[in-house]
């Protein structure tokens, strides 16, 4: 047992060790899911029978409220997998490892709603569904990046070998994130550029409330995901450990 | 209300194709996570009950 868990007082690096993270990660699993669902509720309700329709994309342009959270998450997982990653490899701490791994499938999962939304409302706006775009091709490196980690990982038996080698690839995949968001400024695209940007949106502001209550739906459901599955990773590689016997013989695994 | 009918509001002027090959397939994908999530707690549940009998027989 380390110190840090048995000193006296509040610390924040308690919860950095697995046996007290997982419980607490329990109380907030269900908090964020109800967040998410409220949240979604009420955006929906503004983004379809509020908003109204768009004067040059008719009713096309609803996709927006789950197509831009989508491609917002996307980014942000990637970077916050990749910062955790980064953690465990240089402090060798094991939660910080497992929450790259927790946070993978739900990022590789919001990339794969963004290109498909995206594809849907490409197709009546442009004509196609894809084109080799900067924006759009780099999207989909991101959610090559996300399987890729996820294949590494799966693909090395020792653990702590697996987390490196996922760290390396997390870390270098980094590169893309600013390539995504900057591509409709650095190349001539297809995809608009940002409506939305800090202190200025060029959209009416009901399309707007209903993006961002969406856009909070996404992050709450996306907690709530990654925290249920760090739980189970943590069972999964705690297994032997002497608190997940006591905490199954209590009933509180 | 401003689509006055549920035919009006699934024909979305005439976008329901895209509008609601987007979401059912968000919502789609979202249903199966949280199902896997559940298959793979279920698993990891059921391998640390297997270690605690181990551990007890040995």
């Amino acid at each position: 047992m380390s110190s840090v868990t048995t000193s006296p007082g509040f610390s924040l690096f308690r919860y950095a060790a697995p046996n007290v993270f997982y419980p607490l990660a329990g109380r907030m699993v269900p908090l964020f899911a109800v967040l998410a669902a409220v949240l979604a509720a009420i955006g929906l309700y503004v983004g379809f029978f509020m908003a109204p329709t768009d004067a040059q994309q008719g009713d096309s342009y609803r996709i927006i409220y789950i197509h831009v959270p989508s491609a917002w998450m996307a980014m942000f997982l990637y970077l916050t997998m990749a910062f955790w990653a980064g953690v465990g490899l240089v402090f060798n701490t094991r939660l910080s490892s497992m929450m790259a791994q927790a946070i993978a499938p739900t990022g590789a999962l919001m990339a794969f709603i963004s290109l498909w939304t995206g594809a849907l409302w490409g197709r009546p706006t442009w004509g196609a569904y894809w084109v080799w775009d900067a924006r759009l091709t780099s999207t989909l490196i991101l959610l090559f990046l996300y399987l890729g980690f996820i294949a590494l990982q799966a693909a090395i038996d020792d653990q702590r070998r697996a987390d490196k080698a996922g760290a390396v690839l997390a870390l270098v995949g980094v590169i893309n994130v600013p390539i995504i968001y900057f591509s409709v400024k650095w190349w001539n695209t297809l995809h608009q550029g940002a409506s939305v940007k800090p202190g200025s949106s060029s959209m009416a502001d009901i399309m707007l409330t209903g993006m961002l209550l969406m856009v909070f739906a996404f992050w709450t459901y996306a907690i709530a995901a990654v925290l249920a599955r760090l739980r189970t990773i943590i069972l999964e590689r705690e297994r032997r450990a002497q608190w997940v016997l006591d905490a199954r013989e209590r009933g509180t695994l | 209300m401003q689509w006055g009918s549920l035919e009006n509001f699934l024909s979305m002027g005439g976008y329901g194709f895209y509008v609601w090959g987007s979401y059912l397939v968000c919502a789609g994908v979202i249903v199966a996570e949280i199902w896997a999530l559940r298959q793979r707690r279920r698993a990891a549940l059921t391998e640390a009950g297997r270690m605690a009998a181990a551990g007890r027989t040995a």
